[in-house]
């Protein structure tokens, strides 16, 4: 036991059965001369829920926000992050079709000041749907994926801006729903949620994992450890330790990752 | 002299200046309403102006006013609305842009009068347009661009990057996302600030002298065929607006009622003047309440 | 898989729609650039004509005081007048509007209370936004017989376009001071009332001192427009093109002279060739202006 511990590093690679849905190698991201992430090589297996934990100015939103290029114009990336065999850096990837199938909710809700309808038709329209009982279908389908339906259904017409912080945090899920992405980037989704709202919203997260590879960064290690099925613990901007969410709270093969979800900083 | 006596002296200074200084408001906007209000009419508001006469009215020129105004706002709103978006959303930060912006700067400072003769010179003679109100409409538009751009650019810079974010996120386009959210979100000062700059524009006369003229020929108000001469709505007549009516009968006028004519008028430029503004700040509301769903 | 892929490398309507957007927008901007660039480089050659086509010298120009550009056969383009009248009422109105508008920008921000200010604002932004052409007309039914009254002469000249345009940049230089004043820091007040020091003295040792770059960028900012204010100043300063011997015996300053010249002349002819360069100074000066506020912009912090 006490010789695992003195590990610096432990990152769980997958077999090669296993269905990955998006991965990094020696992934760097840098703001100017702060080099902000170094060597992240992570997996993520497909319809699962991975984590990734750690205290602020750990580097977990720059890693996340990097992964479907939110971080353009603002940060420097080098390494690469595949998906479906491509580089998403890549000059030859688009980056709009990219950023439909990787589709991200932010930590504070932002949805445009549009109708609650609008919200998930507008970007439709623009993607080339012009079918109405299409696209009413795709509103409704991904609004009761994002358990909202319910609580709206009856005045869609309504701004988005009138519904509370937790249902416009849905109407955010909705919205990247209805992309039909493969993988859904979350960065602190419910850091601005009351307890309510943020156990529905885990509740929903819960139900889209079955269909969608969800990238989760949180505050909350209770969050993490109820949540998701895999578990990244980053620090200083390095990747200390990777592996089931389990092992991260049971049994961390790092000193550091040991500390940190028992509390002792952070 | 202790501090306390001192205090009480310059509070005395700053309150007498104040004292003149709304004093003098006062007089201002009181002698313009009181000269100026009994004299409007709404003959007075429709008839043709009278050059050696008694009687004339300003019928003509309140139109060409506003048509000039609808024009300008015609041409400079999507350039400024354009080269606002370039400002906000692509530019970087570098020196071509810093210098871009003091380009911009550099027109905004320049004297009405400067952009006028400009004007003239290159509509009016080089390309022949004669005194016209497609003239004094682009003339307008130099002198309208610096603020409307830097009024647009301030509004989207106003509108939270979490907007930008989420659209971005959705696969679509900056262009669009900025066309379709951003802007949407930045309506109500953009509103306000278009509002703000046709209160400007409505009143400008240095600058239409040379350009659009000082001449309004008889208008035919049952022809609405833009191509035909006495047409109100032909963009190649000359047309004296309000304020360069005003200037007209104050410098060179021979009608005898020429002050009260001019009182009239001003008092008409000072309530359109007070109607854009107030405009300014009901429409920007309202577009606001509109838009966030707020009672 | 494979579809995927391919979707993923094809150009989207997206990517095609940024471009043309990006190209849009940087076309406006283009424009507005070129505008800017033909105004000052016409202005510019039609200015110069003066002096190297009709070899006038520019030297006379700036120093001699007789204004005759159709003189026969030595034409006279002195524009010392004009220069001096542009110069006499734009420093006079700015001094005297200066004190008025401190104290009223110092009432509004740190004396009145919040209702006063709700009442001051908008007439403030109010007069702002009133044509020149009104204040022109003011100038002439109620300035002008004032100064004949109580100055005596004929009521035009340099005092009564002074009194105009003193009422013009008042509320434009109390505007401007009012922002700069609103972005002295709290703190800044309260840290020198809890020393002890009355009111006034956190006024004028305070507040005032880390205020100047922005009361100087207010007044230089009143004095470019006085300076390039054409009508309101035209109508009432007489328009008589020698130099002025006291303020209230007809002048001139450079917009007057334009406005009153330009469509009298033949475009071409040195009269004519003659008004451009006085426009060109007045384009000049403005280009002055802006670079003080900018250097001055430089320096302050509010």
């Amino acid at each position: 036991m006490l010789e695992t511990k003195r590990k610096e590093k432990s990152i769980l690679t997958f077999p090669a059965d296993r269905e990955i849905a998006l991965e990094t190698n020696n992934l760097q991201v840098y703001y100017g001369d702060n080099h902000a992430m170094q060597d992240a090589s992570l997996q993520f297996p497909r319809y699962s829920i991975t984590a990734l934990i750690g205290a602020s100015g750990s580097g977990k939103s720059t890693y996340l926000r990097s992964l479907n290029r939110m971080n353009d114009g603002i940060a420097r990336v080098d390494g690469e992050i595949m998906y479906r065999g491509l580089d998403v850096n890549a000059d030859e990837v688009d980056i709009y079709q990219m950023r439909r199938r990787i589709g991200m909710v932010f930590q504070r809700p932002n949805p445009f000041a549009k109708s609650i309808y609008n919200n998930i038709s507008f970007p439709l329209r623009e993607m080339g749907i012009k079918d109405k009982s299409k696209i009413d279908g795709i509103v409704e389908s991904s609004l009761k994926q994002a358990a909202l339906w319910d609580e709206v259904k009856d005045d869609l017409k309504r701004s988005a801006l009138a519904l509370s912080g937790g249902q416009q945090q849905r109407l955010c899920i909705a919205r990247s729903l209805a992309m039909s992405p493969d993988i859904l980037l979350m960065d602190e989704p419910a850091s601005a949620l009351d307890p309510i709202s943020t156990h529905k919203l885990e509740m929903t997260l819960n139900d889209l994992k079955e269909q969608y590879t969800i990238i989760i960064v949180t505050h909350s290690m209770e969050q993490a450890s109820r949540l998701s099925d895999y578990t990244a613990f980053m620090h200083m901007g390095k990747i200390v330790e990777f592996d089931t969410t389990e092992n991260i709270f049971t049994n961390p093969a790092v000193k550091l990752t040991e500390d940190y979800v028992s509390g002792n900083f952070g | 002299m202790n501090a306390k006596r001192v205090d009480k002296i310059a509070t005395a200074v700053i309150y007498l200046l104040v004292g003149i200084v709304i004093l003098i408001l006062v007089a201002l906007l009181g002698f313009i309403l009181i000269t100026g209000l009994p004299h409007v009419t709404w003959s007075f508001l429709t008839s043709p102006a009278s050059a050696f006469n008694a009687g004339g009215g300003i019928g003509d020129q309140l139109f060409n006013s506003f048509y000039l105004l609808f024009l300008t706002l015609l041409i400079s709103f999507p350039i400024s609305l354009g080269a606002g978006i370039y400002l906000a959303e692509y530019a970087k930060k570098n020196r071509v842009t810093e210098a871009i912006r003091i380009t911009i700067e550099v027109l905004s400072s320049l004297p009405s009068v400067v952009v006028g003769l400009f004007g003239f010179l290159l509509f009016v003679v080089q390309f022949k347009l004669g005194f016209s109100i497609i003239s004094g409409a682009i003339a307008l538009t130099f002198f309208n661009l610096p603020l409307l751009t830097r009024n647009i650019e301030n509004s989207l810079n106003g509108v939270s990057n979490l907007q930008r974010e989420a659209g971005l996120s959705l696969g679509l386009s900056r262009w669009k996302t900025v066309t379709k959210v951003v802007v949407p979100a930045a309506l109500p000062g953009i509103i306000t600030g278009i509002i703000l700059s046709a209160g400007r524009v409505f009143g400008e006369a240095a600058a239409l002298i040379f350009t659009a003229g000082q001449s309004a020929p008889v208008l035919n108000y049952a022809n609405w065929n833009p191509f035909s001469g006495d047409s109100p709505l032909n963009i190649f007549r000359p047309a004296e607006t309000l304020a360069v009516h005003i200037w007209k009968i104050n410098t060179e006028g021979i009608m005898p009622d020429a002050s009260q004519v001019s009182a009239g008028a001003s008092a008409v430029l000072i309530i359109a003047v007070l109607v854009f503004n107030l405009g300014a700040r009901w429409a920007g509301n309202y577009v606001y309440r509109r838009i966030t769903a707020s009672k | 898989m494979d579809a995927v892929k391919k979707e993923l490398t094809r150009k989207s309507k997206a990517s095609r729609q940024d471009q043309r957007g990006k190209l849009i927008s940087l076309a406006c901007v283009t424009l507005i650039m070129l505008v800017v660039l033909s105004i000052l480089y016409m202005i510019t050659s039609k200015g110069l004509a003066t002096f190297f086509e009709n070899k006038m010298s520019i030297v006379d120009f700036f120093t001699k005081q007789v204004w005759n550009p159709s003189a026969k056969p030595q034409a006279l383009v002195g524009a010392l007048p004009m220069i001096v009248g542009s110069f006499s009422v734009t420093v006079l109105s700015a001094l005297l509007a200066a004190p008025f508008a401190i104290a009223t920008a110092i009432f509004m921000v740190d004396i009145a209370g919040k209702r006063g200010r709700k009442i001051l604002q908008p007439v403030i932004e109010l007069l702002v936004g009133i044509p020149s052409v009104v204040y022109g007309f003011i100038g002439l039914t109620v300035v002008v017989p004032f100064t004949r009254t109580v100055f005596g002469g004929t009521g035009f000249g340099i005092l009564s376009g002074t009194f105009v345009l003193f009422v013009m940049v008042l509320p434009t230089v109390t505007s401007m001071y009012v922002d700069s004043l609103k972005a002295v820091p709290q703190f800044y007040r309260e840290a020198s009332l809890a020393l002890g020091a009355t009111r006034w003295q956190t006024i004028y040792k305070v507040i005032i001192r880390a205020s100047i770059p922005g009361l100087l960028t207010a007044i230089i900012f009143g004095m470019a427009r006085a300076f390039g204010e054409a009508l309101a100043v035209q109508m009432v300063i007489g328009n008589a093109s020698i130099l002025p011997s006291d303020l209230v015996s007809p002048a001139s300053t450079l917009t007057s002279v334009l406005t009153t010249g330009i469509g009298n002349t033949v475009l071409g002819t040195l009269p004519n060739n003659a008004l451009w360069s006085l426009a060109l100074v007045l384009l000049l000066m403005s280009l002055v202006f802006n670079l003080l506020t900018r250097f001055i912009g430089k320096k302050g912090a509010f």
